[in-house]
């Protein structure tokens, strides 16, 4: 019981224990993850919606961005949008005759940069997936004399999400371990929370190990949410 | 020598580039190629061990046999769960951390060489992820094969070496030249561990400079890397089709 004690003592809960802040650390990570996601996917139905425009003033820059983003590091953009962020903020600040001095809050900029990235996969996945509805049903939904736009309301948007669940259950797994990344933008999410206790406590490795185990707890649980998605979203398909 | 040529290669490189690139390009040159060839180098090592460990991954979590399959699907499920930084983290100023006397003079040495650690966590993780992929090309191929195989009394790994992963590797190729580029952009994370690859060196100019291009310089020479990374899968997918259709 003695060496339990001093081998997992750091981790404990309440005083002089790092266990709530851990847990409020995974919980601030949760939260980026979530904030991440919802801002991600309206912004990749926005792109998935320019890419398949007819307007190549459209469909250009869409592409030109998702080419960005899938070909940098996360890191980079995460680095790019935390130090531009301040750097425009400050900018259009004098411009308006502020004076300077402002920061973004880093979970902002975190948010920002990890929907960006976000945004970009689910763009290809949206289209992919708009792509993914028989032509055959368009073709019978014209036939019996829809518009277009019942078309894409009635027909083409009710079975978007079907196609699209498990490419995005699988962003979200991305995103989730993403957010690690903030922790390098001195974020004190659950990453940099275990860094802080192992170089208080001098343990390092029991920190960023029980970093890992709860990473690895939140992965495991989103898996198991996402394959009983998957199954609601097959329900009534019949299986090849 | 081998230092030699990459310094040759970087000294013509901004040579080259000279006339073309800003004062701060120019300024920085040697330092983004360096970086540039160290992110080379550590991907060339890590894809190339890790195809051949995704196998051999695949091959134990396939064979049917527990002390194989178990610890196999225990590595894959425990990289793939976790976030690439927190095994780097963990490996390094954890594992580092513990000092000569626990290690032993031989670990020791090896957990003190951020590139050689960057090296074994970037390895051991795109195995994780291949061997998932393969494991999804495998359950692609027709199982009437290895049957058909087994049954005229070939042994089961030749079967699989020469019949099913083949086959299986052939389907999931697309998706291992996706996995060939997130590792990419995953290697820039070995910055963090003060190895000076392209992040590392892209991170050393922006804390003299603090202007913000340096990293647009280098994310353009990322973009240069995934454009040769897709080339290069591209390639191999066009030959593989050739063979397939002979």
């Amino acid at each position: 019981m003695e060496t339990l004690h001093t081998l997992l003592g750091p981790l404990s809960f309440g005083q002089g224990g790092w266990g709530d802040d851990l847990l409020k650390g995974a919980f601030l990570t949760l939260q980026l993850a979530l904030c991440a996601m919802t801002a991600g996917l309206v912004l990749g139905l926005l792109l998935a919606g320019a890419k398949l425009s007819s307007s190549r003033l459209l469909r250009w820059p869409a592409s030109g961005y998702t080419l960005f983003v899938r070909g940098v590091p996360e890191f980079l953009i995460l680095l790019i949008v935390f130090f531009g962020s301040d750097r425009l903020l400050n900018w259009t600040a004098t411009s308006l005759g502020l004076e300077a001095g402002y920061e973004v809050p880093k979970f902002l900029a975190a948010v920002i940069g990890l929907s960006l990235i976000f945004a970009a996969y689910a763009c290809e996945i949206f289209r992919g997936a708009y792509l993914a509805v028989p032509t055959g049903q368009i073709e019978a939904g014209a036939a019996i004399g829809l518009t277009r736009r019942q078309v894409f309301l009635r027909i083409r948007f009710p079975q978007l999400w079907r196609f699209a669940i498990p490419g995005l259950g699988n962003l979200w797994m991305v995103v989730l371990k993403d957010t690690s990344l903030a922790a390098v933008i001195a974020l004190n999410e659950l990453l940099r929370i275990a860094k802080l206790g192992g170089e208080t406590e001098i343990r390092p490795l029991l920190f960023f190990t029980a970093a890992g185990v709860i990473y690895l707890i939140m992965t495991s649980v989103s898996d198991i949410g996402r394959a009983s998605l998957e199954a609601r979203a097959r329900r009534g398909v019949a299986e090849v | 020598m081998y230092q030699e040529f990459k310094y040759l290669i970087s000294d013509s490189v901004c040579a080259g580039l000279s006339p073309l690139s800003g004062d701060l390009f120019g300024k920085a040159c040697p330092r983004f190629i360096d970086g540039f060839l160290v992110t080379i180098e550590l991907l060339v090592l890590a894809c190339g061990i890790g195809f051949f460990l995704a196998i051999g991954l695949t091959l134990a979590r396939m064979s049917g046999r527990r002390p194989l399959a178990w610890p196999a699907t225990a590595l894959v499920y425990v990289f793939r769960g976790t976030p690439l930084l927190v095994q780097l983290w963990i490996i390094y100023f954890g594992f580092g951390s513990l000092g000569e006397d626990i290690l032993g003079p031989i670990l020791w040495s090896f957990f003190k060489n951020p590139w050689l650690v960057g090296l074994l966590v970037l390895t051991l993780n795109t195995s994780a992820y291949v061997s998932e992929i393969f494991r999804g090309g495998l359950a692609n191929v027709d199982r009437g094969q290895l049957e058909a195989a087994l049954s005229i009394g070939m042994p089961w790994l030749r079967a699989m070496r020469r019949i099913m992963l083949p086959q299986a590797i052939r389907i999931a190729w697309p998706a291992y030249g996706n996995e060939l580029v997130l590792m990419m952009k995953g290697s820039a994370l070995i910055s963090t561990i003060t190895v000076l690859d392209l992040m590392g060196q892209t991170r050393t100019v922006f804390a003299r400079n603090f202007d913000l291009t340096t990293y647009l310089y280098a994310a353009i020479l990322y973009l240069v890397l995934a454009g040769l990374i897709t080339a290069f899968v591209n390639t191999i997918e066009r030959r593989m089709q050739l063979s397939a259709g002979r």
